[in-house]
């Protein structure tokens, strides 16, 4: 079998290779290029006449023309099965981990492990008896996984219906070992393990119905839940330039966010960013189950020093574990940091390629890949009824930072909400930096509808007065517009902005966001009357210092009424007035 | 050699391809680039492609392959320790720290290469790493001068490649620098590698992509400049159980345009940026993104005076404008102004040279002397507990 699936190195350059080849090969087939004891995993992208092209997800020194490469006939695939939570993996899924145990500091080149480690045992439950019908992503028992119950389905490539031949009884198993046979329609028989595999490039499509995603994705974050919600299963993306805090928002995120499970993709983005949380997940707490967040969490590390076309599979790697919990009936969030270095891994592979290129040099097939992979997001109906979701989450880094990129705009043309984090923002220090004037979303959010409006309202009369008031100046405003221009900056500085960094204010739940938004919305709403402008600065500086240090302090405590009334007696002071 | 195809090697040749025959020969060394590594190269000062530019012998001990494989995200630790280098600008407001990789983004004329220069002198770390690219002659000479004179040279390794000198050695500057920092990192130094200027790098890579006749990007830059680039910044490390590596590296922009391919890509691969405007550096679009790992260590009120008096310091740009404008000033914007202009005096010169604590204390006696406390925005448990007296203000 071997010898007749090998071809030979014609031509290096960077890490394509050309392969001459004497029997068929499939496109984007995996296969390995071996120079002495070196193999290194390549995927087949495009073959001409007896030649294919084959991008190598390692560094290539050292291949020299005329070495084997064996193919394998199988596409890029990942491993499915218990034991995946809490992993870190880098974008072929070899688990870094062990990688270092066995190489040390550095990541050896054509060093691969098996991502699921196959000695674990696992507490095996069947939930089906002989002669039941099942087919494809059917439960045939179900492990303990940390917190979760994790389902073993039927493999998900199995097509028709099958009788179950044989399935074995509770107990401890490993991922490799044999739990059922089923028997398909033509009496052929399938021995069944705890584990499968699966294309990452093909989306898991084993369920009844697509919903709309309409249930909200509470993330703690003020200005996204409140103004810009994401919904369970929809799709929303982060476009910003440098140091606008895209990762940091990330961050908070998946340590906040409302959903089972969070897998984080760093696809070629810096490596300390990954090594935060690599080392701090462990340490913290999920606030809803009071286990280590490490448990809900699964981390694909592909950074960016670390081979580019890697990278390219990397997010794939993730989107296809997280379609593989969501059949578990779960609600899964994955975060991509960042979509453009992807986009560009495509954009080097295309230039070697010698493909014509579109625009800014990016392969002219950008948009449509682009819109496969967040079409993979959404909540479905499973067979047995329960729901499950995917949310994607993707950071786009515009060259520049200009919206007006092919990256970012073919990525705004596919998701559900747009938090466009803005550079003015990030410069006066305005964390989160999202731009409230420019974003948007679909999603219904956890306040009531009306109260955005108006607030939105505000926010847009105060961004105009202050345009103004650079033209006409201070004393030029009347003191009508200029409190419009201050409540808008005390929505701002007090509502939208949020310090990730302190205990208390870095995440506000569901219910904190109503009852305080519904406080601000009066306020806003409030008609007030001031002699001067100075006084009414005054007033708003010291209305935001107090509600600032509201935002400071945890609901149930006694200093929370303190301040509110403290902050009632004030705003009572000028309304007095009118 | 960069390309293999068929039976033809495309070859890139070190010292230029002046002067080479139709029938010169080639002889293959069978090994990629090597550099030497031990403790003689302290002090020395080498050529891009690792030939001795001093006076001194040539080193061939411990040969090393230049641009190894990439560390194991598994092997790193969160970086944990401030680099103290005097400067309030960076100490205070951004702190750089152990393992962090920061651009300097400077305009052509600014001086970035005597700011190096003091960061070499002052930064308390084990060796110090120079990698020089396109320097001018007269740079190279004042880097090699200061250092002598103020004795840093002894912990020092020079890696320099002058504009003359041939355009394949300057891509070799950064590999040949981290590759030595790296080992050096092995052997747990706390390394701080500074390269100047990463535009020229950049540019180098430009020309010999154009001439292999790659499809360029983006102003004529190849399409993997992003990685390429991170590939070499993200050779900053904090190894467990070993030392680390820290980068500082210059990227001169083009027409102070940081849209510009070369400095956008370095900030998006980079934790933070240095703006150097007007020689000094800019408090605003100037970030270390790793501060927070440290600065809640040092003192309780550091964070607290970095936030406020960044945002005072642009509140009193906002009222220059106004003023600019010929509008009237309030008395909150003659509050400002005076505000703005100690705080450019007494901590923005970058001939200020105070430790971290100094330069808290001073921030805290510049606000009492502007403002009232509630004008601030700071917390009030700050205030009171740090605020200084009228009678010591």
């Amino acid at each position: 079998m071997e010898t007749t699936h090998q071809g030979k190195i014609t031509g290096i350059n960077g890490n394509l290779l050309r392969v001459e080849f004497f029997s068929p090969v499939a496109q984007n087939e995996v296969a390995y290029a071996m120079s002495g004891d070196l193999r290194l995993k390549a995927e087949v992208i495009r073959i001409r006449g007896n030649i294919a092209e084959l991008q190598v997800f390692e560094d290539t020194g050292d291949l020299r023309v005329g070495d084997a490469v064996d193919f394998t006939g199988e596409l890029l695939s990942v491993e499915l099965g218990p034991g995946l939570l809490g992993a870190i993996y880098d974008g072929l899924q070899n688990p870094l981990p062990e990688l270092a145990e066995e190489s040390g500091f550095f990541l050896q080149r054509g060093k691969y492990l098996s991502a699921l480690d196959r000695n674990t045992k696992w507490a095996f439950t069947p939930k089906v008896k002989v002669g039941d019908v099942v087919q494809a992503g059917d439960t045939l028992g179900t492990v303990p996984e940390g917190i979760f119950e994790h389902r073993i389905m039927v493999p998900f490539r199995l097509r028709g219906t099958f009788t179950v031949e044989t399935i074995v009884g509770a107990g401890e198993r490993t991922v490799e070992e044999g739990i059922a046979t089923l028997k398909g329609e033509q009496g052929r028989a399938i021995s069944v393990s705890m584990m499968q595999r699966w294309p990452v490039k093909l989306p898991i499509k084993v369920y009844t119905e697509r919903l709309r995603p309409t249930e909200p994705l509470v993330t703690k974050v003020r200005i996204v839940d409140t103004f810009f919600p994401v919904s369970r299963g929809g799709t929303y993306c982060i476009p910003g330039p440098f140091g606008a805090g895209k990762t940091v928002l990330q961050q908070i995120t998946s340590r906040h966010a409302d959903v089972d499970i969070v897998i984080i993709t760093a696809c070629g983005e810096r490596a300390g960013e990954v090594v935060e949380t690599l080392r701090e997940f462990p340490h913290l707490e999920d606030p809803r189950t009071g286990r280590s967040l490490m448990e809900r969490t699964l981390i694909i590390c592909n950074t960016s020093s670390m081979p580019v076309a890697a990278r390219e599979a990397s997010v794939y790697t993730g989107v296809t574990l997280a379609e593989y919990y969501r059949q578990m009936g779960l609600n899964v969030l994955l975060l991509a940091d960042s979509t453009s270095r992807w986009a560009q891994a495509l954009r080097e592979m295309s230039g070697r390629l010698e493909e014509i290129p579109g625009e800014e040099a990016f392969p002219a097939y950008l948009e449509s890949v682009i819109a496969a992979f967040y079409e993979r997001g959404g909540v479905v109906r499973l067979r047995d009824g329960s729901t499950g979701s995917v949310t994607i989450g993707g950071t786009v880094s515009p060259a520049g930072g200009n919206f007006e990129e092919p990256v970012t705009q073919s990525t705004l043309k596919v998701v559900g909400a747009f938090h466009g984090l803005s550079r003015e923002r990030s410069d006066a220090r305005r964390f989160p930096a999202i731009q409230p004037l420019d974003s948007w979303s679909k999603y219904d959010g956890v306040v009531p509808e009306d109260q955005v409006v108006f607030a939105r309202s505000t926010l847009r009369r105060g961004s105009e007065v202050n345009q103004m008031m650079k033209v006409v100046g201070e004393e030029g405003t009347s003191i009508d517009d200029f409190v419009v221009y201050l409540k808008a900056e005390y929505l701002d500085s007090v509502y939208l902005q949020q310090d990730a960094y302190h205990d208390v204010d870095a995440a506000t739940s569901a219910d904190r966001q109503k009852y305080m938004f519904n406080h601000i919305h009066d306020v806003l709403k409030m008609q007030m009357t001031f002699e001067e402008k100075d006084a009414a600065r005054q007033f708003f500086q010291k209305l935001t210092q107090l509600t600032k240090d509201w935002n400071r302090t945890p609901q149930d405590g006694a200093e929370f009424k303190t301040l509110e009334s403290r902050a009632e007696d004030m705003l009572a002071e000028v309304t007095a007035h009118a | 050699m960069i390309r293999l195809e068929g039976e033809r090697v495309y070859l890139q040749v070190f010292a230029g391809s002046r002067g080479i025959t139709t029938d010169a020969q080639v002889r293959f060394l069978g090994h990629p680039m090597e550099v030497p590594f031990s403790d003689a190269l302290l002090g020395r000062i080498f050529t891009g492609s690792g030939q001795p530019r001093d006076r001194g012998p040539t080193i061939e001990e411990n040969m090393t392959a230049i641009g190894g494989p990439s560390v194991n995200p598994a092997k790193r630790i969160i970086p944990r320790n401030m680099v103290r280098t005097g400067l309030p600008m960076i100490d205070v407001f951004n702190t750089l720290v152990e393992s962090q990789k920061l651009p300097i983004f400077s305009v052509a004329g600014e001086p970035y290469n005597p700011l190096l220069a003091r960061i070499a002198l002052q930064a308390e770390v084990d060796i110090i790493i120079l990698g020089g690219m396109g320097l001018k002659h007269d740079d190279y000479l004042y880097f090699r001068d200061t250092l002598e004179k103020q004795g840093a040279l002894a912990r020092s390794v020079l890696f320099v490649h002058t504009a003359a000198d041939p355009t394949v050695e300057c891509l070799m500057v950064p590999d040949i620098a981290l590759a030595v920092a790296e080992q050096f990192a092995l052997q747990s130094k706390r390394v701080l590698v500074l390269l100047t200027d990463m535009t020229n790098f950049s540019d180098a890579m430009k020309e010999i992509a154009i001439t292999m006749e790659q499809i360029p990007s983006n102003r004529g830059y190849p399409g993997d400049l992003y990685s390429q680039l991170a590939a070499r910044y993200e050779k900053a490390v904090d190894f467990d159980t070993a030392g680390s590596i820290t980068i500082l590296a210059v990227t001169t922009m083009p027409g102070d345009d940081v849209t510009h391919p070369v400095p956008d890509n370095t900030g998006y691969i980079t934790e933070g940026q240095f703006y150097l405007r007007n020689g000094r550096i800019e408090p605003f679009g100037s970030l270390s993104r790793l501060k927070q790992l440290v600065n809640d260590k040092t003192r309780a009120d550091h964070r607290t005076i970095m936030n406020s008096m960044i945002q005072l310091y642009a509140s009193y740009r906002e009222t220059l404008e106004k003023q600019a404008m010929g509008f009237r000033m309030s008395a909150w914007d003659q509050k400002l102004l005076k505000y703005g202009a100690r705080f450019e005096r007494e901590m923005m010169d970058l001939s200020v040279n105070i430790p971290l604590e100094k330069a808290l204390d001073l921030g805290w006696h510049i606000l009492a002397d502007c403002f009232e406390p509630t004008e601030t925005g700071i917390p009030g448990k700050m205030t009171d507990q740090y605020w200084p007296k009228k009678s010591e203000g």
